[in-house]
């Protein structure tokens, strides 16, 4: 069977691994420590897909029905 | 911003574990030996169950322990030494297992070397991931208890039995809790450690107690009759018992007593023990009372709706509370609720005494307690409080000083909470202000039913009176009715008009009604309108005459501008809004409704377009008013022309009666076709069903159509003049359906959507033939409420009416469990002043409220409309 990329299925929102200085931005809009966004785990199939290790944040953005498209950052564990 | 630190406080572990009978002595502070409370002077007797050190109830005495009075004092435990061991019946499942995967010989765990590391590896691993042991251990137990002969020491193992409560019988004879004792004894730590326990902390052997921990005083306090006589707790009873049997236990082994006498007092002991801890053990008769009645023991103290958990910590009872029934008050505002006298007399409100109000206050207080607006009690600047009687008021108004409190009676005006179970949403307890009526219901308008989900058919509702002015003023700017017009579910009004408030203002904007000028100061007199616009016409003899939409208008502010299609719009093809011919088109121009008709659409509960508006642009106060105006105007409205209903408004002409009949036949003769081409398999079947299903529903659908079809019939013969009619077209109450099946026909029963087809086999009553596929044989009902049902269809009705009765039944209680889950899950979500919601860590849950960051009830459903409309106010100038 081939493979295909989880990415390419319409259920699944856009992921990407956040830079250092974008993640610094976010942390300081909100006030908040990397320890207080949502979590996410390095086994979840999006996670392994874009290889985004363990205390990395991936940025989500999705498809919002009130807002047209929302972000969502989650911290990556192990 | 300094970085804060990130998350604050996290519980590490939770440990629970056995108390050994070490632990217990060592917190005990005294051994217990007698069984006896108190001396002959009343005086608690040491080392019995009411010792001193064991903590005090009674005022005035010290406890030997810490020296602190009743009140302060926490409590101590005690212990009592048992003459034998007896089994904790709380582990008895335990008990049980550990006995079954033990070698009866040499203790060990009935596994191989291998085995027990296996499990032990899988035991930590699971507990570092940070799950339950729980199924390993039972893998556990469930292996060893299949090895037949022990691999340490070759015993042959035999079947252990457990007999309801207490005892484990092996090879036919009782093992003794010394025994168990003894055995558990023996297992090594490292096979503890393969049973889930953590020997440091829970050893087997601490199941089978030895020395008993006598609960503080405080826990089981004795309450002095008026009589003067004591009344010991059920735990001290029991504890009696316990060291009763204890001490003859001791005598008669010390003695020398016959085997057969020990062990029945071992029995009795043991009995005593497990009711003391649970007194509802199945296989054990309860421990009763003198009276007969069953003691309530620790367990019975914790468990169940009226136990510890439930009843004292999750739910509390509260003061300044009152509860009765409701009814309705129209003339009351939607801010108000009406108070009966008798409860506003028992109900306070704290006024702390200022120079300013120490002449009112005096005042209350020398009315007393008996005259209404008055005083219950006085607080003096010590804190003592004193009751205001008859006696005594005259005194202590003069005494009253600055610094001192007065708990005055509820007056008008006063802030209070009102709520109805179930608490469902937020608007189930809002802020009223009171208004103190004779009678003894709560009043409210009846436009504040929605919310509360109440009517008043033996309602009962509660009152809390706010004790702080913190409180108040929290409750008077979040809290009133007037704040919670819009609900934030769907940003739309849930405050509105209901029934007769929908029906009056109908009645009277609809048509050119004409209305004198004595009329229509009586429509407008409980609203503060005092000038009336030009009239709209004269009458011959020249008098003035207004109209419904002009005397409508006068409660709308001014500068409103609204249209929209009302309730009896007929939904056109393409609208004609302004040039509506059925006037269902509403127009609002600068305050002034222009044409249309009032109904559900525009001032009802859910709907209410108009007063949507009027919250949304001119405030809460001005939506209070409007309510508070046009329910008045309504009521008059419909009082003036009168609206009833009876058995004879559901009459129809005679031709329509054989229409409908006609219709019904020609609808059966469709079905017995139907079938007819199924039984010759001539019917075909519908995509991706059977052929049974393809019929089932091709007479359903026939049916249905005929069902209305005769409401069709008989709609025509009943027009708005109607009042049902009148009423479901507005949205007041009923539906056209509703009318239809008193008038016409009452149509198809359905259980699970579908016809009726339980009963006896192939035929749903013996009245019809087997394999009848027929309208009738299945629950088709073709009489009308009016004319009456048949026996078969009376009966095929009552099915489908219990099947009603029993969803609703199972739906509440479902989602009633459904919503406590969701509420226990989100209850400690907040949104922050960044739009972000946070639970109580900080954690991020959404980093902008519902995405985008918009409260419902202040936005205008984000239509392009809405920017249109204020260009339009703004420029004047109309843009698209």
């Amino acid at each position: 069977m081939r493979k295909f990329s989880l990415l390419d299925h319409e259920l699944i929102p856009k992921h990407e691994i956040m830079s250092e200085d974008e993640l610094k931005a976010i942390l300081k809009t909100y006030n908040i420590g990397k320890e207080q966004l949502p979590k996410i785990k390095i086994e979840d199939p999006v996670i392994q897909e874009i290889g985004a290790q363990a205390g990395e944040v991936v940025r989500i953005t999705r498809n919002s029905q009130t807002a047209g498209q929302a972000f969502y950052y989650r911290h990556v564990i192990a | 911003m300094k970085d804060l630190p990130s998350i604050p406080k996290r519980i590490g572990a939770i440990k629970f574990g056995l108390l050994s009978p070490r632990e217990v002595r060592k917190m005990s502070v005294t051994s217990i030996i007698t069984a006896d409370t108190y001396d002959d002077d009343g005086y608690p007797i040491d080392m019995g169950l009411m010792d001193l050190r064991l903590g005090v109830i009674d005022p005035g005495l010290k406890c030997k322990t810490c020296g602190s009075r009743a009140g302060e004092c926490p409590g101590h435990f005690g212990h009592i030494e048992l003459v034998a061991p007896v089994i904790h019946v709380g582990f008895n499942k335990t008990i049980r297992k550990t006995l079954r995967s033990i070698c009866h010989n040499c203790s060990r765990l009935l596994l191989e070397a291998g085995k027990k590391d296996e499990f032990l590896a899988r035991l930590d691993s699971s507990r570092e991931m940070g799950h339950l042991p729980d199924d390993i251990v039972n893998e556990v137990f469930k292996e060893a208890r299949k090895t037949k002969v022990c691999p340490y020491c070759s015993a042959e193992q035999k079947e252990i039995k457990f007999e309801k409560p207490t005892d484990y019988i092996e090879d036919g004879h009782k093992l003794t809790p010394t025994e168990i004792r003894d055995r558990f004894e023996n297992i090594p730590d490292e096979d503890v450690k393969v049973l889930g326990m953590d020997p440091s902390s829970a050893r087997p052997e601490w199941m089978v107690l030895t020395v008993l921990p006598v609960p503080p005083v405080t826990v089981r306090p004795s309450i002095t009759l008026e009589s003067g006589q004591r009344s010991e707790d059920d735990l001290t009873h029991k504890l009696v018992d316990i060291i009763r049997i204890n001490q003859r236990f001791q005598e008669n082994r010390d003695a020398g007593a016959p085997q057969l006498i020990i062990e029945d007092l071992w029995e009795l002991l043991q009995y005593h023990v497990t009711t003391f801890f649970d007194n509802e053990v199945s296989g054990v008769p309860p421990a009763r009372h003198r009276s007969g009645r069953p003691l309530k023991t620790l367990t019975q103290r914790l468990k169940g709706k009226e136990g510890r958990f439930r009843g004292s910590l999750s739910g509390k009872r509260v003061n300044f509370s009152a509860r009765t029934v409701v009814s309705p008050e129209p003339n009351l505002s939607i801010n108000e609720v009406g108070v009966p006298f008798e409860i506003a007399r028992q109900m306070t409100i704290p006024e702390k005494v200022t120079s300013r109000n120490i002449e009112l206050l005096r005042m209350y207080v020398e009315r007393g307690s008996e005259v209404h607006p008055g005083a219950n009690y006085v607080i003096r600047d010590d804190g003592r409080r004193i009751r205001v009687s008859e006696i005594n008021k005259e005194e202590l108004m003069e005494k009253i000083e600055i610094g001192w409190t007065v708990e005055r009676q509820l007056m008008d005006g006063d802030i209070v909470l009102f709520n109805r179970q179930p608490s469902l949403h937020k608007m189930s307890i809002m802020a009223h202000r009171v208004k103190v009526l004779p009678y003894k219901t709560f009043r409210l308008n009846p436009a504040v039913c929605p919310p509360y989900n109440a009517d008043f058919d033996g309602d009962e509702m509660n009152m809390h009176v706010l004790q702080t002015e913190e409180s108040r003023a929290e409750a008077s700017i979040l809290m009133q009715v007037q704040e919670n017009i819009l609900s934030p579910r769907f940003g739309g009004p849930i405050i509105g008009g209901i029934h007769d408030h929908i029906s009056g203002l109908f009645l009277l904007t609809r048509n050119e009604n004409r209305i004198t000028k004595n009329d229509a100061l009586e429509l407008l007199s409980k609203s503060d309108i005092r000038v009336l616009p030009e009239p709209a016409s004269y009458s011959e003899d020249g008098e003035p005459l207004w109209n419904g939409k002009q005397i409508f208008s006068q409660i709308l502010p001014k500068g409103l501008y609204l249209e929209f299609p009302s309730q009896v719009c007929f939904k056109c093809d393409t609208c004609k809004k302004k040039d509506c011919e059925y006037d269902a088109y509403v127009v609002i121009e600068d305050g002034e409704m222009i044409q249309g008709t009032i109904d559900e659409q525009a001032i009802g509960a859910f709907k209410g377009k108009i007063l949507d508006k009027i919250v949304k642009e001119y405030g809460s106060d001005a939506g209070a008013r409007f309510v508070d105006d046009f329910t008045r105007l309504a009521i008059r409205g419909v009082m003036k022309t009168g609206l009833s209903f009876g058995i004879s408004d559901e009459d129809i002409p005679q031709t329509a009666k054989v229409q409908i009949g006609n219709l019904l036949n020609e609808a059966e003769g469709r079905v017995k076709k139907l079938i007819e081409a199924y039984e010759a398999k001539e019917l075909e079947a519908l995509p991706g069903r059977t052929l049974e299903e393809t019929i089932e529903m091709k007479i359903m659908q026939e049916l249905g159509k005929a069902r209305d079809q005769t409401g069709n019939i008989a709609g025509r013969q009943l027009g708005l003049e109607n009042s049902a009619v009148l009423m479901a077209k507005s949205g007041a109450r009923g539906s056209m359906l509703n009318l239809t099946q008193m008038a016409a026909c009452v149509g198809q029963q359905a259980v699970r959507g579908e016809r009726i087809r339980r009963g006896y086999s192939g035929r749903t009553l013996p009245h019809f033939d087997k394999g009848d596929l027929g309208a009738d044989a299945h629950g088709f009902v073709k009489s009308s409420y009016k004319s009456g049902l048949n026996p078969t269809e009376y009966f095929f009705h009552a099915i489908g009416g219990r099947e009603g009765l029993v969803d609703t039944a199972v739906r509440t209680s479902q989602s009633g469990y459904l919503q406590r889950r969701l509420v226990n899950a989100l209850q400690d979500l907040e949104v922050q002043y960044d739009g972000s919601v946070r639970e109580t860590r900080g954690v991020v849950v959404q980093f902008k409220y519902g995405e985008d960051g918009i409260d419902s009830t202040k936005s205008d459903y984000s239509k392009p409309e809405a920017v249109h409309r204020i260009v339009r106010m703004v420029t004047g100038r109309e843009v698209n």
